[in-house]
C-alpha cells in the first residue's frame, strides 16, 4: 500500500503506512517519527506515533498542509533514520481470579483452559506498537492467534487501574481507572503512569514486553511499595541503536 | 504555609471550574491528551485585559461560577465569554462589573460569577496568573488523570488558589472593543472532510453536511455527542488506533456523531468522517446542550486561511483594547433595571 497523506483538519496532517498492524509499518512509522523530530521542521507542534501511521500536529498560522507535504516527503526516503534504541522488561502480573474477571470467559471461547491461557498468554514477548488512548497506556502485540477475540459486547465502566486486558491481536494495560471493552485477564501491581516520576510513562513504543505470573501475596507485596512510593520497576535490559 | 501568601479562598466553588491555559503539547505520544481552554479566544482575551500573556492559565466556568475572596493586597480580574457580569462584593457594597471590562478588587472582598446560561465556557483570569506546577509545560487541568490545575482536580469549596502576584498595579481598568464577539464567526460550523470520510456511505457524508444536529446531555470536556441523523458506515467502524485532532467528529457503531474537544483522547479506533477548522472550535466549545448546529465542508486551504483572518482579526480586537469609562461599573440595582445582565451571546449557527 503507498503511503498516503490524510488531512485532519487544518491542524493535524497524517502519514499513513497502511491500514493494518505489523510490525514492519509500525517500524516505519517510528523511523518517519525519529527523523521528522531530529529536522525540527518550522510549525510543527508535536508528532504522535500509532500502530500504522503518523499524526503530525501543526500550527496553520506558522505553516500549512501544502508546505509540510514538501518538507516530508523528501523524508519518507530516508531509510536507516530509526532510533533503534528499547528496553526489554519483566512485568508481574497476578492472573488470580480475583484480578481475573473475564478469565473463565475467555477460556470458555477460546476453547483452553485457564491454566493454558496464561502459560499462553505469558509464554510469548510482545512489542510495545504504540502509547495511546490514556497517559502510559501501552498497545503491545502481537497475541498469539489462540488468545484472538473481538471486545465485549457490552464495555465496563469502571476497569480498574493495573488491569491486563486482551482483544484482537493486542495485550494492555489500564495505567488508571476508565471505561474500557477489552477483556481483563489479569492486574499488574506495577504504576505504568507516574506524574512524579522523572519518566512519568514507564514503557515507550519499541519496547519488549514479557509477563511474569505471580501469586497475589507477591502482588499484594509490590502494589504496598508502590503506593509507598519504594517500589521501582527497571528494565531487564537496555539494547542501544 | 504563610498567611501572607496571596491567594484566591475559594468559598464556593460553582460547577466545577477547571483551571485552564492554551493547553499542553508534545505529550500526546505519552497518551496525554492536549486539554486547555475549551475556547482559546475568550481565554486570550480576558488574559490581555488583565495584562498576562494571552496563554496564561485562568478559571474556566462552566454553568455555575465560584464565589472567591481574594487573600492579597488586591488582584486585577477579568471575566470573558459570557454575557452574565462579574459581583464584586465588599463592605462599601456590591457593584456589577461586565464581562470584557477588568477591575481591582481590594483584600477581603469577595468575587462571584453566578449562573452562565448563554455558553459551555467562559474565564475568569487573574493578573500575574496562578501560581501552579506547569507539568509538560502547561497549568491545564486534566482531570481523568490529575494532572495539571491545582492537585489534577476541578475546584473545591476551601481551596487556596495560590496567585503569583500579591498586588495589581494601579491604573486604568481596560475594556474590549464594543464588536469583539465577531471573532467568532457565524452560520454553519465549518469543516474539512476526512481524514477517514472514505469508510462511510456517500449518504452519510451528505446528511453530515445537509442536516441539522443537536447537542446531546452527553457533553463535556472531553466532546460532544450528537443529536440527529444516523451516519451508516461503509466499511464497518473499527480502524487500527489512529492520532486525533481536537475538532475530529468521529462516528461509532451507534452512527451518531461524536465531535472531540480539547480533552480528547489522543488516538481513538472509530473512523472520523469530518474535522471543524481551527478557527470555528473556540465556538463549538460554546455550545450548551440542546444548541442546534449544521456544517459545511470547505477545503484544507481555505480553512488555513480561515485561521489566519480569524488570528487578524483578533489582533484587531486586542489592539482595540481600550481604557474603560469610569462608569463601565455600575451599581446593582440600576444593571438589574435596564434588564442588561441576561444577555444572550448567539454563536449563530443557521
Amino acid at each position: 500500500m503507498p503511503t498516503e497523506f490524510l488531512s485532519c483538519g487544518d491542524t493535524a496532517l497524517v502519514v499513513q503506512f497502511g491500514e493494518t498492524v505489523d510490525a514492519e509499518t509500525n517500524r516505519r512509522v517510528m523511523g518517519l517519527d525519529a527523523t521528522i523530530r531530529r529536522h525540527a521542521i518550522p510549525g510543527i507542534v508535536e508528532t504522535v506515533p500509532t500502530f500504522r501511521s503518523l499524526m503530525i500536529h501543526y500550527d496553520p498560522r506558522r505553516t500549512s498542509r501544502e508546505a509540510l507535504v514538501g518538507e516530508v516527503e523528501p523524508l519518507l526516503a530516508d531509510e536507516g533514520a530509526l532510533d533503534a534504541s528499547f528496553s526489554r522488561w519483566t512485568l508481574p502480573v497476578c492472573y488470580g481470579p480475583e484480578h481475573a474477571p473475564d478469565l473463565e470467559d475467555v477460556a470458555r471461547r477460546t476453547g483452553l483452559s485457564p491454566e493454558r491461557v496464561i502459560a499462553v498468554h505469558s509464554g510469548v514477548t510482545y512489542r510495545v506498537y504504540m502509547i495511546g488512548f490514556l497517559p502510559g497506556f501501552p498497545y503491545m502485540g502481537d497475541l498469539p492467534r489462540e488468545l484472538e477475540l473481538p471486545r465485549r459486547e457490552e464495555p465496563r465502566t469502571r476497569v480498574p487501574a493495573g488491569s491486563i486486558a486482551i482483544a484482537t491481536t493486542q495485550t494492555v494495560v489500564y495505567p488508571c481507572e476508565s471505561p474500557g471493552g477489552w477483556h481483563l485477564i489479569g492486574r499488574t501491581p506495577v504504576p505504568m503512569f507516574t506524574l512524579s516520576r522523572e519518566q512519568p510513562v514507564l514503557f515507550r513504543p519499541g519496547d519488549e514486553i514479557r509477563f511474569k505470573a505471580v501469586e497475589a501475596a507477591e502482588y499484594d507485596d509490590i502494589a504496598a511499595r508502590a503506593a509507598a512510593g519504594s517500589f521501582t520497576l527497571a528494565p531487564d535490559r537496555e539494547v542501544s541503536a | 504555609m504563610s498567611d501572607s501568601r496571596p491567594v484566591l479562598r475559594v468559598l464556593g466553588a460553582g460547577f466545577h471550574p477547571t483551571i485552564q491555559d492554551l493547553g499542553r503539547h508534545g505529550a500526546q505520544r505519552l497518551g496525554i491528551p492536549v486539554s486547555g481552554a475549551l475556547d482559546p479566544l475568550a481565554l486570550r482575551m480576558a488574559n490581555v485585559l488583565v495584562g498576562n500573556d494571552e496563554g496564561e492559565a485562568a478559571i474556566e466556568i462552566r454553568l455555575l461560577g465560584p464565589t472567591l475572596e481574594v487573600a492579597a493586597d488586591d488582584v486585577r480580574v477579568a471575566l470573558v465569554g459570557t454575557e452574565a457580569a462579574l459581583e464584586v462584593l465588599g463592605p462599601a457594597g456590591n457593584r456589577l462589573v461586565p464581562a470584557g471590562v477588568s477591575a481591582r478588587v481590594p483584600r477581603g472582598w469577595r468575587l462571584r460569577v453566578g449562573a452562565v446560561k448563554d455558553t459551555a465556557c467562559c474565564y475568569l483570569a487573574v493578573g500575574g496568573g496562578f501560581d501552579l506546577p506547569a507539568p509538560f509545560g502547561s497549568k491545564s487541568t486534566y482531570v481523568r488523570s490529575g494532572i495539571g490545575g491545582l492537585d489534577g482536580r476541578s475546584l473545591r469549596d476551601g481551596d487556596m488558589l495560590p496567585l503569583t502576584s500579591g498586588a495589581a498595579p494601579a491604573g486604568r481598568e481596560r475594556a474590549l472593543p464594543a464588536d469583539y464577539r465577531a471573532v467568532y464567526g457565524s452560520g454553519a460550523v465549518r469543516v474539512v472532510l476526512g481524514p477517514q470520510d472514505g469508510w462511510f456511505t456517500a449518504e452519510a457524508v451528505e446528511r453530515l453536511l445537509s442536516s441539522t444536529f443537536t447537542v446531546s446531555r452527553e457533553a463535556d470536556r472531553m466532546g460532544l455527542r450528537l443529536d440527529g441523523p444516523e451516519l451508516p458506515h461503509a466499511r464497518g467502524y473499527n480502524i487500527a488506533s489512529d492520532g486525533i485532532a481536537t475538532g475530529a467528529i468521529q462516528v461509532p457503531g451507534s452512527r451518531k456523531p461524536i465531535m472531540l474537544l480539547a480533552d480528547h483522547q489522543t488516538t481513538g479506533g472509530y473512523p472520523k468522517i469530518a474535522t471543524v477548522t481551527s478557527a470555528d472550535l473556540p465556538r463549538v466549545g460554546r455550545l450548551r446542550p440542546g444548541a442546534e448546529l449544521g456544517f459545511r465542508a470547505v477545503g484544507i486551504a481555505e480553512a488555513e486561511e480561515l485561521r489566519r483572518a480569524q488570528e487578524a482579526l483578533l489582533a484587531e480586537v486586542l489592539a482595540g483594547v481600550h481604557d474603560a469609562e469610569e462608569a463601565t461599573s455600575v451599581r446593582v440595582s440600576a444593571l438589574y433595571r435596564e434588564n442588561l445582565i441576561s444577555g444572550v451571546f448567539s454563536i449563530g449557527t443557521a
